[in-house]
């Protein structure tokens, strides 16, 4: 089991291979939307990962890349079906950026580096492990940027009216896409500070 | 306190308040008696008139939109009790962050925050909230300064990184008619300053060319006195701190596009008025020319200097969510300064090479 953990610390997609870093910025200006997006990753990553490695003896490896992206298409039209029909307000605001989960570079990252080499069962763990990664990159920023940002968690008010009343006010460039990034350079930065620099 | 866990702290204060005995053992290789304590501090006097006249503009803008007498120390005492407790927080929260550093990597404290700690409440509405300062300073000091390793390392402007951290996060502290005058009526003549009327179409409003050139106009408290700063300008330039490359070429490229608006019919008010309005002499005589984040060749500060000019006033005409574009031209030159240095040594190099090859 532990050697699956890698994704949560020291090889964190976002933090250490400064993966899926467009799409982290994008949605998490809140944390519900943030939260579905860390989900579907999660799953496309991991079903993804366990359909291309059962076939990974059979790809032919001159077209493995556009074999990989037919099984991954596949799973987020399926993903993006389910989000339309149970969380249709969380869907559009999602919007464009669950379609582009195909173009995630951590599921093709995993698919290329994992599973063509692996056995299912491992490789279905990778996929787990990396999306949950990702995610939880997204849900720390997600928290800073929705509670600084808008005064809210899960879109449910956090910060007391006295404190609005007193001349609190919310930081709007929280909600900007550029703070996003500066969150996440600090996450780097104190996971570089903890768990020392990337070789 | 020597030799503790404040060990920057106590240099810092040592430093600053008596010359420290220490002396070098080795022979010392001393080029100039002008050391980075000696700028900053040249820097400062510099501000000084802007700073003293932008005082005593609090307090005048304040009594006659409130229908007082005014009188000039009344208007000087009123902008000073604004001003003391803005920059209290601003060098406290600066300087806490700058400190903290200092001891994480165990250096001493640089002196580069006197300048930037001086300048923001230069820059900031006079009744911005005070928690606001706090945070925008604390954040361009960490964000802008100790990230990239300090002072001198710095790539932006920190004292316009915090005003663009308080006109993003905060827009409403530092955009529209009132915030520019001292707790401004709601009702009574409306504070707008210059540009946002002209931002508005409202150009019949203006205040006449003399008031904008003296300064008796809303605004920020260093920028609106043109005299001042030009008083500031001659001290930069006679004591050979700041670059009169930089200064001209900033003018130069705000006048000539300024007057290309105009004769193109997208700008309302004569070439020579953009050059009046705002932040842009400021922003051209004390924010383009800090020397670590402007260009350093001297081809490549005429190109800094011209892309702020011309950029400032496309910002102030062309978009209309952004009234003072000096301050986004010359953070985003900040950013293009090391390219643009770069361009121009390549260029030299290649130039020099072709004629080796020639001379062979």
């Amino acid at each position: 089991m532990k050697k699956y953990l890698g994704p949560l610390s020291k090889d964190n997609p976002i933090l250490v291979q400064i993966l899926g870093v467009c799409s982290a910025l994008a949605v998490t200006a809140q944390m519900k939307p943030a939260v579905v997006m860390a989900l579907s990753v999660t799953v496309v990553c991991a079903c993804s990962n366990f359909i291309i490695s059962l076939m990974r003896n059979t790809i032919p490896p001159r077209i493995r890349i556009i074999v990989q992206l037919l099984v991954v298409s596949f799973f987020v039209i399926l993903v993006d079906q389910v989000l339309q029909a149970v969380l249709y307000d969380v869907s559009k605001m999602l919007s464009v950026f669950v379609g582009l989960i195909i173009t995630n570079c951590i599921i093709m990252g995993r698919l290329e580096a994992f599973a063509l080499s692996h056995k299912p069962f491992p490789s279905f763990m990778d996929g787990v492990m990396n999306g949950l990664g990702y995610g939880l990159v997204l849900v720390i920023v997600s928290f800073f940027r929705e509670l600084l940002g808008s005064g809210t968690l899960w879109n449910h008010p956090v910060i007391p009216q006295s404190m609005y009343n007193a001349g609190y006010l919310n930081n709007g460039l929280m909600i900007l896409p550029p703070m996003a990034l500066i969150l996440v350079g600090t996450l780097i930065w104190i996971k570089n500070a903890k768990l020392g620099k990337a070789k | 306190m020597k030799n503790t866990k404040f060990n920057a702290l106590f240099e810092a204060i040592d430093s600053f308040l008596r010359t420290p005995a220490t002396v070098t053992t080795q022979g010392s290789h001393i080029r100039d008696a002008v050391d980075m304590k000696r700028i900053m501090i040249t820097v400062m006097i510099a501000l000084c008139p802007a700073l003293l006249f932008g005082l005593w503009n609090v307090g005048y803008q304040h009594f006659i939109r409130l229908g007082y007498d005014t009188t000039v120390f009344g208007c000087l005492w009123y902008g000073f009790l604004k001003w003391l407790p803005l920059v209290i927080v601003t060098y406290v929260s600066g300087l806490a962050i700058e400190v903290l550093f200092a001891q994480l990597r165990k250096e001493e404290v640089a002196e580069g925050f006197f300048v930037t700690g001086f300048i923001i409440p230069m820059i900031m509405p006079p009744d911005v909230p005070l928690w606001i300062v706090a945070v925008a300073t604390a954040f361009s000091v960490l964000f802008a300064k100790e990230v990239f390793g300090g002072t001198g390392y710095n790539f932006l402007n920190p004292a316009l990184v915090a005003r663009a951290f308080v006109f993003f996060a905060y827009p409403s502290v530092i955009s529209g008619d009132s915030v520019w005058v001292s707790h401004a009526p709601q009702d009574a003549i409306t504070g707008a300053t210059p540009l946002a009327m002209v931002m508005n179409g409202n150009v019949e409003a203006m205040p006449s060319m003399l008031d904008m050139f003296i300064g008796t106009i809303p605004g920020c408290i260093g920028e609106t006195c043109k005299i001042a700063i030009l008083l500031g300008a001659l001290i930069l330039l006679v004591t050979q701190v700041a670059d009169l490359r930089i200064m001209l070429s900033v003018l130069i490229g705000g006048y000539v596009t300024a007057v290309a608006f105009r004769v193109g019919g997208l700008c309302a008010v004569p070439g020579y008025q953009q050059l009046l309005m705002g932040g842009f002499l400021f922003g051209a005589v004390f924010m383009a020319t800090d020397p670590v984040t402007a260009a350093h060749t001297q081809t490549g500060k005429y190109v800094y200097g011209l892309l702020i000019g011309i950029l400032a006033i496309i910002i102030r005409v062309l978009n209309k969510g952004y009234p003072e574009g000096m301050m986004l031209a010359i953070l985003l030159m900040n950013i293009f300064a090391p390219l643009i240095d770069y361009c121009v040594v390549q260029a030299n190099i290649k130039k020099r090479k072709k004629r080796v090859l020639n001379t062979k």
